[in-house]
Parts: C-alpha cells; sequence; structure tokens
C-alpha cells in the first residue's frame, strides 16, 4: 500500500511536467513555419497581415490595371478580370486542403504590438489591483470584526469565481463608457482592458493574501501588542514579513491570470492592430488575437498565430519563473 | 424532459430518414437552422450544419471531411476545378452604415463621403463633403469614430469587396480582405468590436461614431443606419426591398460556378452579399440530399425574411436549379 501511494501521487507529479513538455512540443511545430519565416524579427515587426508584392514585376502589373481602370467607365467596372483582380481567394485554406492557388503577394505577420499589448494591459492591472487587494486583505484579516469580515470575504470568492465573459460584457456597455467619460478615448482601450483585467484579479489576491496572513500565530501577534506596537506597525513589522511567500505567490498566480485572461479582454481592449500612444488608445493583446483569429485562420497565418502562443507561454513562464526566484529566494 | 424522450422516440423512429453534414460560414447561420428545421419536420431527413466559419468549410469540403461546405467567400472557377468542387449561392443579406450621432436621423451619405469616411480623409462630420447631402442636419464638428471589426470576418470581406469596386484609391492601397489595417486605425479614431455584436456595442456606447455591421444586427440592436449612394447615383435606404433589387442585379453567372461577389450592383442597395454552398463533384448522392435540402429553403423565403436576410430573387432560384441539373444533382422528391 505505501510503495502504491508513493508510485501514484509521483505519477500525478510527472503528468504535470509530461503535459507542459508536450504543450511546448505541439506549439513550437506548430509555429516552426512562421519561425522559419520571420525568426526573432517577429518579435519587433509591428505589421500584422500587410500584404506586400513578391516582385517588382507584380507592382508594375498592379500599378497598370488601377490606371487603366481609372480612365474607364464604371460600368466597365464589372467585367471578370476585375473580379479575379479583387477577389483574393482563402489561398490559406486551400492550401492547407492541398488545393495551391498562385500567390504573387506575400503576407507579413509580426508580433510586437500584442506583445506590447499583453505587458502593457498586465502592468496597468497589477498597478491596479495590488494596492487594492492589499487593503481589502489587511482589513478583513486584521481590522474588520468577525460580523463583517464573514459575508465580506464570502462577497470577495464569489467575484472570484465569476466567468470572464461577464466582466467582458459588463466592461464593454457599462464600465468602458463610464471610463471613457472620465478619462476621455473610446469605450475600449487598452485603459479599460487593464482595469477590467486588475478587476478580475483582486479577487483572487485579496482571498489568497488573508488566508496567508490569518496564519500568523497569534503568539507572535500578542506579543507584538504586549511591547507596545500600534496596530499599523503589528502589520507591518509581523504579520507582513511573516505572510510575505503567501503574498507575493497570490501576485504570482494573479499575474499568471492577467497575462493569459481572453475573453474579457477581447471585448474591451479595442482590437486595433496598432502601438497606443496613451493609455486610452484601442490595441490587442496575444489572447485576443488568438480567440479572434483563430477561427478563420489557417495556412502560414495559423502558424503566426501559434507563434504568438508559444511567446505567450515563454512569457508566463519567465514571468513566473523569475518573480518566484526573485521574491522567494530558494527556500522553495 | 418528456419532450426529450419524445424527441429521441421520433429520431429512432424516423431513422429511415437521412442524414447530411456540414460547416462552414457563421452568417447564414441562423436562417440554415430555421431551414433545418422545418426540412425535418416535413421529411424527417437530417441536415447538421455548424457554424465554424467560412475558412474552415471551404478546407473542411475541399478535405472531404463533410459533405458540404458553406463560404461567405466565393471560390473562382479555377480554384472549384482544382479542388473538384461545385458552388451556388443560397441566400443574401445587407451590411448596413450604422452610426450614433445625437440629434442626427437621416444620414445620407454619398460615395465621396464614405470613401472619405473610410481612407480618412473626411475627419470631421461637418465636413462639407458630407453636409452637401443633409442640408437639414446639424452635424456637429466631431471626430469621425470609425468603428470596424477586430476578428476575420466575411463581413468585412464584403464590406472591403464594396469599398475596392466603389473606389480606387480604395483597391490601389487596401483590396478586399478579411483583416485589414484601417488607415482610421492610424490616425487614432479606430475602434474594433469582436463580431457584429461588438462592432453594435461600440457604436451604441461611443457617440459620433460609424461603423459597419450585418442589417439583421443593426436591426436588433436599434442602430441608425445611414441611407447611402448606390451605383446609379440614386440614394438606396437600408430596407429588405432595395437589397432584393440590388440581388436582382447581381449578375449572377451558372457558366462561372455563380463566382460572384455581389456587393455594388448596378441598381439597389450597393453594400450586399451573398453566402454560397460547395459541394465535392464525386459525390452525387449526398449531393442530392443537399440539394434536396436547399430546394426545399427556396421555396421557404418567409423563414429569410424573418430574420432580416434576403432571399434569391427568383431568376436566380431558377439558374441554380438548373445548374443542379446540368450537373445531374437534380433534388430528389
Amino acid at each position: 500500500m505505501e510503495t502504491f501511494f508513493k508510485r501514484l501521487s509521483s505519477l500525478s507529479a510527472t503528468t504535470i511536467l509530461l503535459i507542459l513538455t508536450s504543450i511546448f512540443i505541439v506549439l513550437f511545430i506548430e509555429a516552426k513555419p512562421a519561425i522559419k519565416e520571420y525568426g526573432l524579427k517577429f518579435l519587433i515587426d509591428p505589421r500584422w497581415g500587410v500584404v506586400i508584392s513578391n516582385t517588382q514585376n507584380d507592382k508594375l502589373k498592379n500599378n497598370e490595371t488601377v490606371e487603366k481602370s481609372s480612365f474607364e467607365d464604371k460600368d466597365d467596372l464589372d467585367n471578370d478580370l476585375e473580379d479575379d483582380d479583387i477577389a483574393i481567394e482563402d489561398e490559406d485554406a486551400l492550401a492547407a486542403a492541398g488545393v495551391t492557388a498562385s500567390t504573387d503577394t506575400k503576407v507579413i505577420y509580426g508580433g510586437l504590438i500584442p506583445i506590447v499589448g499583453t505587458i502593457l494591459s498586465t502592468l496597468i492591472a497589477m498597478i491596479f489591483a495590488v494596492p487594492i487587494a492589499m487593503g481589502i486583505a489587511i482589513f478583513l484579516a486584521e481590522i474588520a470584526p468577525p460580523k463583517i469580515a464573514k459575508p465580506v470575504g464570502i462577497a470577495i470568492e464569489l467575484l472570484a469565481a465569476i466567468p470572464s465573459i461577464i466582466y467582458g460584457m459588463w466592461g464593454l456597455f457599462y464600465f468602458g463608457p463610464f471610463i471613457s467619460k472620465i478619462f476621455g478615448g473610446g469605450s475600449v482601450s487598452l485603459l479599460v482592458a487593464g482595469l477590467v483585467l486588475g478587476i478580475m484579479i483582486i479577487p483572487f489576491m485579496a482571498s489568497l493574501t488573508r488566508d496567508s496572513m490569518k496564519t500568523t500565530p497569534d503568539v507572535l501577534k500578542e506579543s507584538a501588542y504586549a511591547i507596545g506596537a500600534t496596530k499599523f506597525e503589528v502589520i507591518k513589522d509581523v504579520i507582513f514579513p511573516y505572510a510575505k511567500t503567501g503574498i507575493i505567490g497570490s501576485m504570482i498566480l494573479a499575474l499568471g491570470r492577467a497575462l493569459g485572461e481572453t475573453m474579457a479582454v477581447a471585448f474591451v481592449i479595442g482590437g486595433v492592430f496598432k502601438l497606443p500612444s496613451k493609455l486610452t488608445d484601442p490595441t490587442v493583446s496575444i489572447p485576443v488575437v488568438l480567440a479572434n483569429n483563430f477561427a478563420e485562420s489557417s495556412g502560414m497565418s495559423l502558424a503566426a498565430l501559434f507563434y504568438l502562443a508559444l511567446i505567450l507561454f515563454v512569457i508566463s513562464f519567465v514571468v513566473i519563473t523569475f518573480a518566484k526566484f526573485y521574491f522567494l529566494g530558494d527556500n522553495k | 424532459m418528456k419532450k426529450i424522450i419524445a424527441g429521441l422516440a421520433l429520431a429512432v423512429v424516423s431513422s429511415f430518414g437521412w442524414s447530411v453534414n456540414g460547416t462552414g460560414a457563421t452568417f447564414p447561420y441562423p436562417v440554415y437552422k430555421q431551414w433545418i428545421k422545418g426540412f425535418y419536420d416535413l421529411t424527417g431527413n437530417k441536415v447538421n450544419y455548424t457554424g465554424t466559419g467560412s475558412g474552415t468549410g471551404i478546407k473542411e469540403v475541399a478535405l472531404r471531411h463533410v459533405d458540404f461546405g458553406g463560404s461567405d467567400k466565393p471560390l473562382s472557377p479555377k480554384t472549384l476545378k482544382k479542388a473538384k468542387l461545385y458552388q451556388f449561392p443560397t441566400v443574401v443579406g445587407g451590411i448596413a452604415l450604422a452610426y450614433n450621432i445625437p440629434g442626427v436621423n437621416n444620414l445620407k451619405l454619398s460615395e465621396a463621403a464614405i470613401e472619405g469616411i473610410v481612407l480618412g480623409t473626411i475627419q470631421y462630420w461637418d465636413n462639407p463633403i458630407i453636409a452637401k447631402y443633409n442640408p437639414n442636419e446639424k452635424l456637429p464638428h466631431k471626430k469621425i469614430i470609425f468603428v470596424h471589426r477586430s476578428d476575420k470576418s466575411g463581413t468585412t470581406f464584403n464590406f472591403t469587396y464594396y469599398l475596392s469596386k466603389m473606389s480606387n484609391v480604395w483597391r490601389k492601397h487596401y483590396g478586399a480582405r478579411k483583416l485589414i489595417n484601417w488607415p482610421t486605425d492610424e490616425q487614432g479614431r479606430g475602434i474594433a468590436g469582436k463580431g457584429n455584436f461588438g462592432v453594435s456595442a461600440a457604436i451604441k456606447t461611443n457617440n459620433y461614431s460609424i461603423g459597419y455591421v450585418d442589417y439583421a444586427d443593426a436591426l436588433k440592436n436599434n442602430l441608425k443606419m445611414a441611407t447611402i449612394q448606390g451605383r446609379d447615383k440614386k440614394f438606396y435606404a437600408p430596407t429588405p426591398e432595395n437589397f432584393e433589387e440590388g440581388a436582382a442585379h447581381a449578375g449572377f453567372d451558372p457558366k462561372r460556378d455563380f463566382f460572384k461577389v455581389i456587393a455594388y450592383p448596378k441598381k439597389g442597395y450597393p453594400i450586399i452579399a451573398a453566402t454560397f454552398i460547395l459541394l465535392p463533384k464525386e459525390k452525387t448522392d449526398t449531393n442530392k440530399k443537399v440539394t434536396t435540402f436547399f430546394n426545399y429553403a427556396y421555396d421557404h423565403d418567409e423563414v429569410a425574411k424573418k430574420l432580416g436576410y434576403v432571399p434569391l430573387p427568383s431568376n436566380v432560384k431558377a439558374m441554380v436549379r438548373s445548374y443542379w441539373k446540368d450537373h445531374d444533382i437534380k433534388p430528389q422528391n
């Protein structure tokens, strides 16, 4: 029985590693065409889905057509040649099915804008959420009388259980317009996305932080009070250092959720492929690009999406590993 | 619960009926669903259709994973030959230019105005090019916010196709695509929404905005829709009658497998779009089943009308029926 248990639990632990590596491998394989085509330049290229002509010849031909048609009567536009010129077929979809149509143009994909959008929206969320979550946790753990702490605590946990799409719809219809009235800009923007994200991760952070604060032994707190410490001093010098690991852990979890959040952000970030010049500009993030384009993509555009997914995977991995080692030291 | 059991029993009883599977465009999904239900009630035959997007529809039918594919984008006869597919249109929809300008209720947009708005050369609502046809409206000196789709979409393709036909400048620089880097985004006056639903919401919540939405959605969301200038320079309000007039002048040609993006017809409301069905050439038997279903659909226009779609004009229906006959995939009786 003992060995069986041991085996079983080690098997569960291995599964995680196995899943992690297989996800990484699948992402890498699917992204390979895009990695080969665009290389690391993908990371700093702000163009997404921009069509460029492959050869000088094609450019000339295109110009000719345009000049020619501009002299023609509008009625003549309806001939077959024009139709073929405009209607770009679903080359991607067909290529994936083994039917190749001749192409004289090339589409460029670059990931800079979604990468920047992801990082900025997460940053805004963290800046907004951390102080509020800490305040809630301190209030619940130390200041509030049990009569209040209990219902508020339950409310916070309920907030954490709300599906993200509901936050998205609320953001789209009410919160976004409200923010745009105060800060200007449109009803969907980087700022709105960051704030909605922040609101989503607050309950997470708050309830985990409260739980870890509550693990502080009463003896420690009481002895601090006994030597004349005020409430603020007890929280600052006794509870925080004691619960440090748990608090930072809650932030890391929240950060992970903010980085990968899709549905809520897709509704409120604006979906415009443009580097934001101010907070109230619309932009995109990696998960949003994936959700918006995955269904209709194939071939190279699909590979580019997988490349983006791989980048998101690596970003989350690096951020969380860094946070873990930097803040928690080697004691873990 | 009783209903479910009854339904199951019915399904078992009527298992003599056949079933075919299709996937593809999401735009016609609501009307297909209604037709499928009516068809099942009448014949006991089952048609399964899932809305997965035009790209998937083309891919799946080209790979022969499904019996038929749906696409908002027609394939050229050359490509159809290569992929060994038949193609025919099923239903038409209109795309409206919906706007939100407080105090303005009857906006009229000329071709020059639409071109200027999408290209970003007209930046304010009180621009003389817009004001010219709206002498009775008080247009404010406010920046125009242009709303577009953030996801890849057939609606974007059809709208940009219309723009390409209408404007040489647009065709030269942007063309017709499912995802476009809109010039208004560069000027910081662009917002995007996910799906027709997202665009409608963005128009509703942002004053001084304008955007393109499927007619059915604009109607559902009570958006104000602009009357726009057609190819014959007359102004057309976005109404089913005007869409129908446009569809009648679409110029479908059975010899070219109905390969035609129908936006910008000679007469009628100019921004209209048809959706198509793709059939694998070698599956004659299942093809007959599929055409049987669409034959039923062609006879039930009222379903489409109720949902804000426009049925195919009768001359086009006749063309499709003889196309079926010519290719030996005539509906069963």
